[in-house]
């Protein structure tokens, strides 16, 4: 049919026209800008009353913010240089630096100690959070608690020594019965860590030097964002494995087992964080035995770690919850026992599924160390309200004090927020 | 004869406990059971010995007894004579209305903030995950704190309210913003029941006034759905309702003679109206900010939970936009919103125990704070504290079972 108006009309093109670009109109910022900001009347009205709102926050912080002044040493020699004019007092951050970072108590000269810890952190860290990195990493991660343990509280070497022969010594346990039957392999490691541990208490009395290699500090004298940082790491990575056997229990079809669970996490994700932190402050103490007294610093990580499992139980039962019972019927149907099915097949999807969860709960768990300032711990809340804001130079600074220590939970939040989605994003392997 | 369905026969081994499924779980559960009493047991005999050393017992008998500190904002009368009961009894009444109050304002804010974050307008979707953003990654703790600061430290003193050139005025000549809290004018009337002192009765009156214009307007309602299934025309219910919601109420007020005592400065501070005291504003608009965050990823998450094919649907069935919003996508969004809105509402039930940290007597400072610190009396007051919140937190997630199971899709 194409030439049938090679008779009826007088010209046919035979070439395509060149294509014209789009009217400015519509391409370009200027569309961007009609459908986005200013699509309908009410849509403008709005985009106007946003740029309003952003002025007014810009223009009352922005000034403040660029003509602050970093390198006075009081709050009243500030006000004497800005003679009147609003501006930020940032030399308290300069000044206080280290105290906001270590607490006032952390010996001046052993800083490098809590620092080389903090970089090790990330070396650890890297080979759980990046897949793709060699897994032979995972070794430093393993000896990172117990080289940060010795690095910030100092003291003699045999006791994380001697901690980490335990560990290695039930997992040689663990390996070489799991093949056999995986509860004798369980059990015999537990068994063997802890004859390691209690061999171990003599050989560090005995061992121990007069003078230890790093000068021991003890854990009262920690604070700032390092006890932040430290309660956080501590409590999720405790808190993870507890959380896992918790859900499994609360899964169980034993009666009694599931009850225990049930109880526990209702229990615990009923009443709010700061009275279990009472609990540490005021009442643990009362159940060790007498002649004993543990460290607050412990008493409140084995607070907040039972706490965050209870949450972080609750999340992992969804996971589980959230598999097809194709999954299990599989796995028995391979004449796989309980733990064989749930450690190869059920767990390593469960624990995809509640990913995101979990570092919801990690996240929220970082922000509720602060609350440790409440029981009189000097974590970073608890440094500025405490030392920093009742010391005579810097008394009544809050915006730079409260905004910085605002600023430094952001990023590490949303960080590790960005790094979940991330993670989401990669873990997906349904296709959509 | 048998058949290999048949258990096996024989005689009981010791072995079987462990390596035979039927009497394995009983095993387990035998030996969890040694664990956990022994356990308790440890614990328990720990307890008591450590008590016997330091020649204490457990006893609640402080309760009664006088509580010998003051509250500075209650909504029952109390005096530092009154019993310890009496003081958390005021605590637990403070914690529910800062818990009430919050729970409110953060579902404004989060729905607000949530619709606005799936808008078409570029920026003000930006704005508010801006908003989201912040308030999610930044402790509540911090965020109480900053927003008690600029209550105390940039409101004006009452001091200068006064003078004949006061540096600060009230707000239409009304409302007072200083730093010990808010004044706002007090309702009262003048020919009520019983005088002044027995005002109660007055606004359960009124109170019983509403809940009847409630029923009124839902009968109004229900006859218009009626008429409109029999007659296919709806009667409009705007102005009959509105009169049934307003015109009891008024009455009532005129009858009963509706005034206000309206804060005056009276030498060093402001006197008459209710004073709304500072750390309850604090950590009022603290929870609702921070919670209002979460509450806006809810909401997000609930309306685009509901599948596009939902509103085509509607639009394809000749419904107006304005109709699909409330006829289509709420109804099924609000079934995915509502479990985690309420879990939102326990927790700001939960956050509301920070209290302590700005000084407003919710049960933790009254209860957990002062009274623990006074009577040394430790493990009754934080046992009683985690009795309260764990009374609440099961009422609610019992009562949000109760809702989720007759809202669960009933599907074949």
């Amino acid at each position: 049919m194409s030439d049938t108006h090679e008779h009826s009309v007088a010209f046919v093109r035979t070439t395509e026209i060149p294509q014209q670009t789009a009217p400015s109109s519509a391409a370009g910022p200027v569309k961007w800008m009609r459908d986005n900001l200013f699509a309908t009347w009410p849509n403008a009205l709005l985009t106007v009353a946003a740029f309003y709102v952003i002025y007014l926050v810009l223009s009352a912080t922005l000034p403040w913010i660029l003509g602050g002044l970093w390198t006075t040493s009081s709050l009243s020699e500030c006000r004497e240089v800005l003679q009147g004019r609003s501006a930020a007092c940032f030399s308290v951050l300069t000044e206080r630096w280290n105290q906001l970072l270590f607490g006032f108590k952390y010996p001046a000269e052993l800083y490098w100690r809590p620092t080389l810890a903090f970089l090790l952190m990330f070396i650890a860290l890297a080979p759980v959070l990046f897949f793709d990195l060699p897994r032979k990493l995972l070794i430093i991660t393993g000896l990172f608690p117990f080289a940060a343990y010795w690095l910030i509280w100092g003291g003699t070497v045999w006791i994380p020594v001697f901690a980490l022969v335990g560990f290695v010594a039930g997992y040689f346990v663990y390996a070489r019965f799991v093949a056999q039957n995986f509860a004798a392999g369980f059990f015999g490691g537990i068994v063997a860590a802890a004859v390691v541990w209690y061999i171990g208490g003599f050989a560090v009395a005995a061992l121990a030097p007069a003078t230890p290699f790093l000068e021991a500090v003890p854990s009262r004298d920690l604070g700032g964002f390092m006890l932040n940082m430290m309660l956080g790491l501590t409590c999720v990575s405790l808190s993870i494995p507890l959380g896992i056997a918790l859900a499994l229990g609360r899964q169980s079809s034993m009666p009694l087992i599931k009850w225990i669970c049930v109880i526990f996490i209702e229990f615990i994700r009923g009443v709010p964080l700061i009275t279990l932190l009472f609990v540490a402050s005021v009442m643990l103490s009362y159940f060790f035995p007498p002649d004993q007294t543990v460290d607050l610093f412990v008493r409140v990580v084995i607070m907040i770690t039972l706490f965050s499992a209870a949450y972080i139980a609750e999340v992992i039962r969804g996971g589980l919850a959230a598999l097809p019972k194709g999954q299990y019927e599989a796995a028995d149907s391979l004449g796989l026992d309980y733990a064989q099915s749930m450690r190869l097949i059920i767990l390593p999807q469960a624990l995809k599924i509640s990913i995101p969860g979990i570092v919801n709960i990690a996240v929220g768990l970082f922000k509720d160390t602060t609350l440790v300032s409440v029981i009189s711990m000097f974590d970073m809340v608890g440094m500025i309200r405490g030392p920093i804001l009742a010391s005579t130079d810097w008394n009544g600074v809050y915006w730079e004090l409260f905004g910085f220590a605002a600023l430094l939970f952001f990023v590490v939040c949303y960080g590790i927020s960005q790094y979940s989605q991330w993670l989401e994003r990669r873990l997906a392997t349904d296709h959509r | 004869m048998s058949t290999l369905s048949d258990p096996p026969k024989g005689s009981f081994r010791l072995s079987m406990l462990l390596n035979d499924t039927r009497y394995r779980s009983m095993t387990l559960q035998v030996i969890a059971a040694i664990i956990l009493v022994s356990a308790l047991g440890y614990l328990y005999s720990n307890l008591a010995t450590n008590l016997r050393e330091a020649g204490l017992n457990i006893s609640f008998g402080f309760l009664g007894s006088s509580a010998g500190y003051d509250i500075n904002q209650t909504l029952i009368d109390y005096n530092s004579q009154s019993t310890n009961l009496r003081a958390a009894f005021v605590g637990i009444l403070n914690t529910l209305l800062v818990a009430f109050m919050a729970c409110i304002t953060a579902t404004i804010l989060g729905v607000f903030a949530g619709v606005l974050r799936l808008s078409n307008n570029w920026l003000v979707r930006k704005l508010m995950s801006f908003y989201v953003e912040i308030f999610r990654n930044i402790p509540v703790l911090i965020w109480i704190i900053i927003i008690f600061t600029i209550m105390t430290a940039v409101m004006p003193g009452p001091r200068e309210f006064r003078g004949d050139e006061p540096t600060a005025s009230m707000f239409m000549d009304l409302f007072a913003f200083t730093n010990r809290g808010v004044y706002t004018p007090a309702p009262y009337f003048t020919r009520g029941f019983g005088g002044g002192e027995g005002s109660a009765l007055n606004w359960l009156l009124a109170l019983a006034v509403l809940v009847a214009s409630f029923f009124g307007a839902r009968f109004m309602t229900k006859r218009a759905n009626v008429v409109q299934e029999a007659t296919g025309i709806r009667p409009n219910t705007l102005w009959t309702n509105l009169a049934i919601w307003l015109l009891p109420i008024t009455v009532f007020c005129l009858i009963l003679g509706l005034a206000w005592d309206i804060p005056v400065l009276k030498g060093f501070n402001f006197g008459g109206g209710i004073k709304i005291g500072g750390p309850l504003i604090a950590l009022w608009l603290a929870l609702s900010v921070y919670t209002g965050a979460f509450i806006a990823e809810n909401v997000r998450a609930g309306i685009q939970a509901v599948s596009q094919g939902q509103t085509e649907a509607a639009a394809a069935l000749g419904i107006r936009p304005r109709r699909v919003m409330s006829l289509v996508v709420l109804p099924q969004a609000l079934r995915v919103i509502i479990p985690p809105l309420i879990s939102q509402y326990l927790n700001i039930t939960k956050n509301s125990s920070l209290a302590i940290v700005v000084g407003y007597a919710d049960i933790t400072a009254t209860l957990g704070g002062i009274t623990l610190n006074q009577t040394g009396r430790a493990i009754e007051c934080v046992l009683l504290l985690m009795l309260f919140y764990l009374v609440i937190s099961l009422t609610i997630s019992t009562a949000m079972n109760v809702y989720n199971s007759s809202m669960k899709l009933k599907e074949r």
